[in-house]
């Protein structure tokens, strides 16, 4: 396991040490938190995608062109 | 003689074996703002929103900690929130991303302001973009920032550069 480092800036001094129990139990549960982010973020992008591709699908069955549904969609 | 406004507080290069955290502690109360400025890698396959955590003065990872995102991928561009102060992480550690933080007013007694921009490129395959508006909801000054990689370590050779900022 990497060290904790820390960097004192008023002495400049820099002290390393391994990681205690609880600061791991408190790194994985915030990259617990930061997956989940991700996951929500990752939701959001796939919907958006989606409308659009349903928009896209739905102006191409109205009879729109390639041309004109890129100029409604850029 | 000119007043020295943008000094360098602190660094810290990574060394072999990677670093789990980095702490920037006893931060000095003598400036206006804070700078930091950040080179770093670690072992995730793909960066994202949430690589680089935030602990101001030892409350815990993301306490009180409020961001609002935008973040791209070069195709689109996605809003969010979360409790990361950055990104900045490239890929397998050998990939480097940039991270600027500019911390206003960190000694004052009103909740602290946060912005962050960070790109993270991948060898000409992927770029990233994140801009981040963020607030520790506190009213302590800021004495120690502590920075969690998403997937530890960081990797050897990533740097990290605290500044303070004068307004006089």
């Amino acid at each position: 396991m990497a060290d904790v480092v820390d960097i004192n800036c008023e002495t400049k001094e820099v002290t390393t040490r391994p990681q205690t129990a609880e600061e791991i139990a408190a790194a994985e549960a915030a990259a617990a938190q930061a997956a989940a982010d991700k996951a929500v973020a990752d939701a959001a992008e796939k919907a958006k995608a989606d409308a659009k591709a349903a928009a896209i699908a739905k102006l191409t069955a109205l009879g729109l062109t390639a041309d004109e549904v890129a100029a409604l969609t850029a | 003689m000119a007043t020295s406004t943008y000094n360098l507080i602190a660094s810290q290069i990574v060394g072999s074996g990677g670093a789990s955290s980095i702490t920037f502690s006893s931060i000095p109360q003598t400036y206006t703002d804070l700078l930091l400025k950040m080179s770093t890698a670690d072992s995730r396959s793909t960066p994202s929103v949430s690589d680089i955590l935030v602990n101001f003065n030892g409350t815990g990872v993301g306490t009180n900690v409020s961001a609002n995102y935008f973040y791209g991928n070069g195709s689109s561009v996605t809003g969010t929130t979360g409790t990361q102060i950055a990104f900045g992480d490239g890929s397998q550690g050998s990939i480097f991303g940039n991270s600027e933080v500019y911390i206003a007013n960190y000694t004052s007694s009103n909740y602290k302001p946060y912005s962050s921009d960070s790109i993270a490129e991948i060898n000409s395959t992927a770029g990233y973009q994140l801009l981040i508006a963020g607030l520790w909801s506190s009213t302590a000054a800021i004495t120690s920032i502590s920075l969690t990689p998403y997937s530890s370590p960081f990797g050897q050779y990533s740097t990290f550069y605290l500044y303070g900022i004068k307004n006089s």
